[in-house]
């Protein structure tokens, strides 16, 4: 174990210093107004080169080249979640994942810039629209939990225990208590937005604060300030002991109502768009996270005696719902032909 | 005090994969600094051409540069959407092609750290370095100069003479690098790899943007334990190139 550690340091110290000998390549070459054609290899410069490849146990051959971009909700990298599930795989494919956990809205726009080669997410409006678009494909469902509204022990608007959300909001609105949102297109940020619509309120003046950062921070402030927010269970469950906010409505998984369910999907980027992404390595990813083992691995994180996050992907059922769009309907006869038309025109050579 | 016991559960192979990132990327990026700022200098000092005292303005300026702004440029930059990142190609007005580069990944890796922050210590290094040079006595350069001394000659003896302020200038420079969150958290991702057993490395983390992540998940005592490594690092930095600065003006 720590003999294995210290290479895995070695191989990225290693690393480092190559990335940065590019680095200081790269810039020399800038300033002498070199047009230095770098390396081009397929993927990725600085890394590895094959001689400290992951560096794990496995030893596989490598897939695509062995890094990994994984752009996720600051949920699943703050709880700490990931770091208890990635190694498992890390270890078998040989492939480093670089997780850059900035929210559900940044993710999906650093992936469709082509900056990152997954995604692990949780909004699924936005999720069906990144499929939409072209830009991520094969979505699969893997866990969820659920959305809690938290708030200072005295509640001050008088929402504890209240089974309906959206009329927690609209009480919250209507006492004008303070109420902290992320404001940060995080899939939470997204979730808290749909709840106050539901509750046809248009939240605005001195009591609603937007903190602009992840969940950690928003509940911090909120612990500060004595004010409400939303935030998902397992943010909240990682951090109980930090802050003194008490859950007033509970989610689904608690009764709760149902608004309130919070469902992660993981989403390569298609390589038709992004020739650059590791696809290969994305989708092993997805495999891993879907696959017996990476679904035990999710049941059983624990953060201060809970489980936090509910894996989803095993079915003996068919969930065809979870690869398209909600509202995709691509069953129809007429739209096959015409796809297959498409195809037909666009992959055969016209001298076939 | 800080309790000994502190880095404990964070790990101290963690802590210091941390501290050695954050090193190897301030320490490039003041090396590379250095010498694009010395020979900047040299051509801002040694010779007088119209609209210098634009350019010595604009370098000044650059000592102020907001670092997330900074950070935002660099990552257009090294974007799939942008020429590093994405590539570009110049085609002549004929069809042929002149140039092609195919892009370099070089987004949320020390690379791009390294960049960034070479953008923001350059234009400190330069001006600390600029105003050494311009402080040497005037008989310095004329001595070398009465001694035969080509330009080059004379250069190099007045920038040897401004060695004290050339030192201070690396520090400033150093200390811009090493104390600044807002461009490595946007190009460098702050990006930490799991090892497995709980167990994690830095990989674009440094102490900064680990200040940020303990800060954001409440850990504040752990935060403001980082905070004094960081200190205690620029400290020693700082002692060691007063060192050698003493010993230059003691020869």
């Amino acid at each position: 174990m720590t003999e294995e550690r210290g290479r895995d340091w070695g191989a990225t110290r290693r690393r480092l210093l190559q990335a940065a000998g590019a680095g200081s390549a790269l810039v020399l070459a800038g300033c002498l107004g070199g047009d230095g054609p770098a390396e081009n290899d397929s993927n990725g410069s600085g890394d590895g080169n094959g001689t400290g490849d992951g560096g794990g146990s496995g030893g596989d051959a490598a897939i695509g080249d062995d890094e990994l971009v994984l752009a996720t909700t600051t949920s699943t990298d703050d709880t700490g979640l990931l770091n208890a599930i990635n190694p498992a795989f890390q270890d078998a494919f040989g492939i480093t994942i670089n997780v850059v956990a900035k929210g559900t809205g940044a993710s999906i726009e650093t992936a469709r810039a082509g900056d990152a080669d997954c995604i692990l997410v949780h909004a699924r409006g936005a999720e069906d629209e990144f499929v939409s678009d072209g830009v991520g494909l094969n979505r699969r469902d893997v866990m969820f939990n659920d959305f809690v509204v938290v708030g200072p022990e005295d509640d001050p608007a008088g929402i504890n225990g209240a089974t309906s959300a959206t009329e927690a909001f609209a009480t919250i609105a209507e006492q004008e208590a303070t109420f902290f949102s992320r404001g940060d297109d995080s899939g939470t940020n997204k979730k808290e937005l749909i709840v106050w619509e539901e509750a046809g309120v248009e939240p605005s003046g001195s009591w609603y604060r937007e903190t602009g950062q992840g969940m950690g921070d928003t509940l911090n402030t909120a612990n500060q300030s004595g004010g409400y927010t939303l935030s998902d269970r397992g943010t909240y469950l990682s951090m109980q002991d930090n802050v003194d906010l008490v859950v007033h409505v509970q989610g689904p998984l608690k009764d709760g109502p149902a608004i309130l369910r919070n469902p992660y999907g993981v989403i390569p980027v298609n390589p038709a768009v992004h020739d650059n992404v590791n696809y290969q390595a994305a989708m092993a990813y997805v495999g891993y996270l879907t696959s017996p083992e990476g679904q035990s691995a999710i049941e059983n994180y624990t953060a201060n005696g809970s489980q936090l996050f509910f894996p989803n992907a095993l079915s003996e059922e068919p969930q065809f719902g979870q690869y398209v769009p909600e509202d995709y309907d691509g069953s129809s006869e007429a739209r096959e032909v015409a796809r297959f038309r498409h195809w037909v025109d666009t992959v055969v050579p016209e001298d076939f | 005090m800080i309790q000994a016991g502190i880095f404990e559960e964070f790990g101290t192979q963690y802590l210091i994969s941390i501290v050695l990132v954050t090193l190897q990327v301030s320490l490039t990026a003041v090396g590379i600094s250095t010498l694009l700022s010395v020979f900047l200098a040299g051509v801002l000092g040694f010779n007088e051409f119209p609209g210098k005292r634009w350019a010595v303005a604009v370098v000044n300026t650059g000592m102020g540069f907001p670092s997330v702004v900074v950070g935002l440029a660099v990552l257009l930059v090294l974007s799939q959407q942008g020429p590093v990142g994405g590539g570009f190609s110049v085609v002549l007005p004929g069809g042929g092609v002149l140039f092609d580069f195919d892009g370099v990944e070089l987004l949320f890796t020390p690379t791009a750290m390294v960049v960034s922050q070479v953008i923001l210590a350059t234009p400190v290094i330069t001006s600390v370095t600029l105003s050494a040079i311009e402080g040497v006595d005037d008989a310095i350069r004329d001595a070398a100069f009465a001694a035969g001394g080509t330009s080059v000659d004379v250069s190099l003896a007045v920038v040897r003479e401004a060695r004290y302020g050339v030192v201070t200038a690396v520090l400033a420079g150093f200390g811009r690098a090493v104390s600044e969150v807002g461009s490595v958290l946007i190009v460098g991702g702050n990006i930490a790899i799991a090892t497995g057993g709980g167990m994690r490395v830095s990989y674009t983390r440094t102490l900064t943007t680990a200040i940020t992540t303990e800060s954001r998940q409440g850990n504040y005592e752990l935060g403001i334990a980082l905070g004094v490594v960081l200190l205690v690092l620029a400290l020693t930095i700082n002692v060691l190139g007063s060192v050698v600065r003493d010993r230059g003006t003691a020869r």
